[in-house]
């Protein structure tokens, strides 16, 4: 009896592992139903990216692409006359997901290329992907320079401005100003540390009379805001470089204020003046830091204005640096597809290298060199009017100016 | 032939103490009991013998080896075995694994990966399950065991590493009055077989008198009388701290 | 000097908002013994609620306190809600199913929050009156964390008067000390319980809603306290309120100076607080004894059934996944590869938890630590796959024969909390080293030798790998040392009693655990071309539990079929809904109230009724 029983208790075992498995793969089967994409078939692009991780940067963004895609179709598609279809996913926020993620993509939903993702880590866990696989990834708006750089590779593009291309930005501010001693903020990772690495190294360039007197390395997401703000001040600094954002930058900011540690001192900081950041400091934003950003609301040329007015059409809502990178980034992809005149990936590659298109910003070219786009950024203080943050003064600074010549960016690539 | 030898043992809590000053010898054959109303420090004492506790001072020799200080496992590997008051058996495993567990930890074979433990010292545990009536019972799990049932495994497994002194607390707390009986009448048949040498605590003045060869009679941490049954009935002054303050 | 004064003063600040979501998640552990995960997300509630009613009714003084007051006690009602809805059906579970219960709760408000809120950050106003800020000794010093900081003790003093003068308050330290006796006590244990819950709820809401003026409200808040929270209330000691106020002042103190002295720790400094402390203090400060460790699995008292044909399933088992390449495509096998090098990362850690009764919090950075020393191989020596894959049991053993011998010197959740420390620790080194381990963008290029590259082919060989480990595993489950291990978790004290040196044994599990950990890490590694230090991180470290408890400890099987439901179950509805937080939450949920045994466990007891 004991001994049938212990049979009885394994068969079941082994049975309710079978029936998993099964159950999963039929998953996994299921998901491959989708034939390959015949020549007359929609192009499908695969897009990943932190949505349930970052919902607040990534729905925006969202709505960008899912924008381009319409106006895409509506006239026509591409190839002269086929759909584009993205199939999105979310990776979790992290990157051994996005990778499965985009595993599922490439072989059960047959996506002819790759875009998306945020963080960098993720955006270069995709691109080693990306290069392994040989299929085209537009990295939307991870910021590590090492995305185009020292990891970069034949198949990965990025569209947003670098860590180095906004430090530079804002160094050529900096250095305009009488500070010398300067302290810095930063998140503790590699954004954070490539971000005050590069404004160091480039603000000495243009001005070695300064010096560096302090510097804070918040845990992302956990920045202590009163001791961290009272650190600040004791150094005495002439100005500050900040890197802090989203959570850490609204408590960096209200307890700066009270503590009075930005009275009498400029403070430099980076991706402040976009809107995903400035906006819900409402009318606690901070006034007179130079930023970079995306000042949407003033921009009046016909082809932004355009793009914001069918942006609110479509989503009753007001666009934020992601959708602008979204919306671009969806356009570059139809206009590669469009150039290559077919899907075939490694004429998608040859595409991408070099192509030029008109952004809602300005014409952006991804650098044949390094894969990176010229893509500028707005800089310009920030202030606050009718009760909610802005920019003023700004300019836009194309990265063709702050990008390395492409001799210098092919050297800091890999070999290949 | 094994002497336990007990020497002035000390022990306090928090400056109260509860053992103080026991003295007292155990040879092989011995069946010694151990008794005194609640709180007069028997339990601490088992646990100043077998290691649990550390005396404040006094000294543990087994045949002149030094026990005081060494951990429960090493107290024993010499020699020492013991049962607990609340029983203590491994609740997942089967009457004989428990047993077989004795033995392997005393052939030195528990860090075996790699042979099945359930098919080593099978027929020696089993064999030592017959001796204490539990045979009948031998691939129950002791999770489910009643509780006579788990103190006959208890004291299977004790003499599964075949001291030559074992401690026994409270052996036969919880059963019924014939259970009682038949268990000391099985552990002193054992006891002789063996040439045992056992130190053990009890309630039940049946058990003690029935069984003991000798009593040892402990008040607020002191031993106040030691003789045989037939003494320490007849000792007044047991009479009054003890058996008088619980008539 | 004035400048160190108001340092200080600016930690106090900290520690008051530690302390008021500290205090509540010890008295709800040392009332239930229910490790309540859900403790941080009671905080983000408050946090929003306390938002929304201060951005409505918040303009004036009395608006905002009652705001607050009222956040706080919604909070409670969400924990006295939980209590009646969830936990009371956990209590005579397996200490581990409720955990996953609350964990289970953490995913569903994550996602209810998102829904009710919405995503964005939302930066809420100020206290009325308390805006600015009080000159100290020259320096600025918010007035409003002033408040703060004299809120901590009159916390401290209200939770002792009601603890010490009310007879409810009686009741609830008896049941503190002794839950059978607070009934025999004739006190309605469910009654008392759900109280309990209201308020430890009720004060995390409070310490959330606290937050509004200080910092934005975000999805991230409940995680992040959580973690802090339990470090605070495991340093003070568990269930000890003064433990807690102390550890919360220690912890508050530490920050402050601690990133004027070494700014780039702040991601360890806890944790290396915590390490220390329970090195040296085995029960925290302020702690005592726990008469019975929360995390014995007091319901296992089934043997492990060896079965003399589970070998024949076994292999047949293995025949056919096998054979499972000539069918499926590429993705199945990515997918059914993941899923085998979870089994192994499950059942590493069920040798701890299901064998030695032993909860690790940490188990993940044996996982890392293998894919990191295979990654690290790769690209610093430049190894083929085989030796990186031979490294990676190495380096993760030797990292857990380390850890494992501080670790195992603790009990129940002690250990537990011991082995998130280390995990942390791992994990920090792997973020902020990054001239070796690349930091957070971590390595990449890490890609089996060519005659593995195929899919099917590397299927195969991790099959082999970790089938062949499986084996060992369960090998030494039946062996000798798998029941020495059994003998300590069952009763230490019989176990020493007959010669057997628990700890040993313990420590040899950790380390066997953490090679397995390892080797599964090193292939994980293989399979994604890349590692991050999100493989030390704590979420993994949850993953692998959920999949132990999902698949039922009680069976060899178990974490096997627990990491393939799991794995798979993650994956298919991560594709399917942006809102799979919540479906996996209620799964999570539905399993602990309806299969309290595990699915194995579940099917076994269907059959064996049947």
């Amino acid at each position: 009896m004991q001994h049938r029983r212990q049979t009885i208790s394994l068969l079941a075992k082994a049975a309710a592992i079978t029936a998993i498995l099964a159950a999963g793969l039929a998953g996994g089967l299921a998901g491959g139903l989708p034939a390959a994409a015949a020549e007359t078939g929609p192009v499908r692009v695969g897009e990943i990216n932190s949505y349930t991780g970052l919902p607040a940067f990534t729905i925006p963004y969202r709505q960008g692409w899912q924008l381009a895609v319409e106006e895409v179709n509506a006239k026509g598609g591409v190839l002269g006359g086929r759909k584009l279809e993205v199939i999105s996913r979310d990776d979790a926020g992290k990157p051994d997901d996005a990778v499965r993620v985009a595993q599922e993509l490439v072989t059960n939903e047959k996506v002819d290329l790759l875009a998306g993702t945020y963080f960098s880590h993720i955006g270069l866990a995709v691109a080693d992907f990306a290069a392994r696989n040989k299929v085209p990834f537009v990295a939307a708006e991870p910021l590590t320079d090492a995305i185009t750089w020292a990891q970069g590779n034949r198949y990965t593009f990025r569209l947003r401005p670098s860590t180095y291309m906004q430090a530079a930005m804002l160094v050529e501010e900096a250095a305009k100003l009488p500070a010398k001693r300067w302290a810095t903020v930063a998140p503790n990772y590699e954004y954070g540390q490539s971000a005050v690495a590069w404004f160091k190294q480039l603000l000495k360039e243009k001005r070695p009379d300064v010096e560096f007197v302090a510097e804070q390395w918040p845990a992302q997401g956990k920045l202590e805001a009163g001791p961290t703000v009272q650190a600040l001040a004791a150094a005495t600094p002439e100005a500050i470089f900040n890197v802090t954002f989203g959570a850490d930058l609204a408590k960096l900011v209200r307890e700066g204020e009270t503590r009075g540690l930005f009275r009498n001192r400029k403070v430099v900081s980076l991706l402040t003046g976009e809107p995903d950041y400035l906006e819900p400091m409402k009318d606690e934003a901070p006034e007179g830091w130079i930023v970079t950003g995306y000042p949407w609301e003033q921009i009046d040329t016909p082809v932004h204005k355009a793009f914001v007015a069918a942006y609110a059409a479509r989503f009753k809502d007001q666009p934020k640096q992601g959708s602008l990178v979204g919306y671009t980034t969806m356009k570059a992809i139809a206009a590669a597809i469009d150039k290559a005149g077919s899907t075939d990936r490694e004429k998608v590659v040859d595409a991408l290298s070099g192509l030029t298109l008109d952004s809602p910003v300005g014409p952006v070219t991804f650098r044949a060199s390094d894969h990176q786009s010229t893509m500028g950024a707005f800089v310009g203080t920030t202030t606050v009017k009718d009760g909610r943050g802005t920019m003023k003064d700004w300019r836009y600074a194309d990265g063709t100016a702050y990008l390395p010549s492409d001799e210098a960016a092919r050297k800091l690539r890999p070999a290949e | 032939m094994s002497e336990l030898v007990v020497r002035d043992l000390h022990r306090s809590f928090g400056g109260v103490q509860a053992v103080g000053g026991v003295s007292f010898t155990l040879r092989s054959g011995d069946l010694l009991a151990l008794i005194g109303p609640n709180g007069a420090g028997k339990s601490t004492c088992f646990n100043l013998l077998n290691g649990q506790l550390r005396p404040d001072s006094g000294s543990v020799r087994l045949d002149g080896t030094e026990l005081v200080g060494l951990p429960p496992r090493r107290i024993w590997a010499l020699g020492v075995g013991r049962t607990f008051q609340i029983t203590a058996t491994f609740a997942s495993m089967t009457v004989v694994e428990n047993v077989q567990m004795v033995l392997l930890s005393r052939a030195r074979r528990l860090f075996g990966l790699w042979r099945p433990a359930a098919a080593q010292f099978r027929e020696p545990a089993l064999t030592l399950l017959g001796q204490v009536g539990m045979a009948a019972q031998a691939d129950r799990p002791c999770g489910v065991l009643a509780y006579g049932d788990l103190k006959r495994v208890e004291l299977a497994m004790a003499l599964a590493s075949e001291p030559a002194v074992l401690l026994m607390d409270e052996p036969t707390a919880g059963m019924a009055p014939a259970e009682r009986l038949t268990l000391m009448a099985l552990t002193a048949g054992l006891v002789r077989e063996r040439n045992l040498a056992v130190l053990f605590t009890e309630h039940d003045m049946d058990v003690v008198f029935g069984h003991a060869t000798r009593v040892l009679v402990l008040d607020r941490g002191r031993l106040i009388a030691e003789g045989s049954p037939d003494e320490i009935r007849a000792d007044p002054r047991v009479q009054s701290v003890y058996l008088g303050g619980e008539a | 000097m004035s400048f160190l004064l108001v340092q200080a003063l600016s930690g106090l600040a900290t520690a008051a908002t530690l302390f008021l979501v500290s205090s509540g998640l010890t008295i709800v552990f040392g009332v239930t013994r229910i490790v309540n995960f859900a403790h941080g997300s009671f905080y983000m509630v408050g946090a929003y609620a306390g938002w929304s009613l201060i951005e409505r009714f918040g303009g004036t003084a009395a608006g905002f306190w009652g705001s607050v007051a009222a956040a706080a006690i919604a909070v409670g009602c969400l924990g006295a809600a939980m209590e009646i809805g969830l936990l009371r059906r956990l209590y005579r579970s397996p200490e581990l199913f409720q955990l996953l219960g609350t964990f289970g709760v953490v995913l569903v408000v994550q996602d209810l929050a998102a829904w009710g809120w919405g995503s964005e950050d939302l930066l809420g106003r100020r206290a009325p009156g308390l805006k600015g800020s009080i000159d100290i000794l020259g320096q600025s010093f918010p007035l409003y964390d002033l408040v703060l900081i004299g809120l901590g003790p009159l916390v401290l003093a209200l939770l002792w008067a009601l603890f010490n003068r009310t007879r409810w308050g009686t009741l609830v330290r008896a049941a503190t000390q002794d839950r059978e006796m607070a009934s025999a006590l004739g006190v309605d244990p469910a009654r008392l319980f759900t109280g309990v819950l209201f308020l430890g709820g009720a004060l995390a809401g409070l310490g959330g809603a606290l937050q509004v003026p200080r910092e934005a409200v975000t999805l991230q808040m409940d995680m992040a306290i959580v973690v802090e929270a339990f470090v605070v209330v495991v340093v003070g000691g568990m269930g000890s309120l003064t433990g807690a106020f102390l550890a919360s002042l220690l912890i508050g103190q530490l920050q402050a100076f601690g990133i004027l002295v070494f700014p780039q720790i702040t991601l360890v400094l806890v944790f290396l607080f915590m390490a220390v402390v329970l090195v040296l203090r085995p029960h925290g400060l302020l702690g005592r004894a726990e008469e019975a460790p929360p995390t014995a699995p007091a319901a296992v008292t089934v043997p492990l059934a060896a079965g003399r044909n589970a070998g024949w399933w076994a292999l047949a088992l293995l025949a056919a996944m096998a054979a499972l390449p000539l069918a499926v495509g590429d993705y199945a096998l990515i997918l059914l590869t993941e899923t085998v090098i979870l089994a192994l990362f499950a059942a590493s850690l069920h040798l701890l938890i299901g064998l030695g009764g032993l909860v690790s919090f940490g188990h993940a950075a044996w996982f890392g630590l293998g894919a990191y020393g295979a990654a690290l191989l790769v690209r610093h020596l430049g190894a083929p796959m085989p030796l990186a894959l031979a490294g990676a049991p190495l380096l993760a053993g030797a990292g857990a024969l380390v850890a494992g011998w501080f670790c195992v010197r603790r009990s129940g959740l002690y250990f537990a909390m011991l082995t998130l420390a280390f995990a942390q620790i791992a994990w920090s080194v792997a973020f902020q080293w990054y001239a070796v381990t690349g930091g957070d963008n971590g390595i990449l290029g890490v890609w089996p030798s060519p005659w593995a590259a195929g899919k099917a082919a590397y299927y195969w060989l991790t099959l082999a790998l970790c089938g062949g480990a499986l084996w060992l595993l369960r090998r030494a489950a039946f062996a000798p040392f798998g029941y020495a291990l059994r003998a300590g978790r069952d009763s230490g004290l019989r176990a020493e009693s007959v010669g057997i040196d628990v700890r040993r044994f313990q420590w040899m599990a950790f380390v066997l655990a953490g090679a397995a950990a390892g080797l599964a890490g090193g292939l994980y590694a293989f399979a994604k071309g890349s590692v991050f230090p999100t493989l030390l991180a704590v979420p993994l470290s949850v993953d692998a539990l959920v999949m132990v408890l999902m698949g039922g400890i009680q069976t060899v099987a178990g974490p096997l079929a627990g990491a393939a439901a799991f794995h798979l179950l993650e994956s298919e509805v991560m594709s399917l809904t942006d809102w799979w937080r919540l479906a996996l939450g209620l799964v999570i949920v539905a399993l602990v109230l309806l299969f309290p045994r595990g699915i194995v466990g579940f099917v076994a007891g269907l059959r064996g009724r049947a």
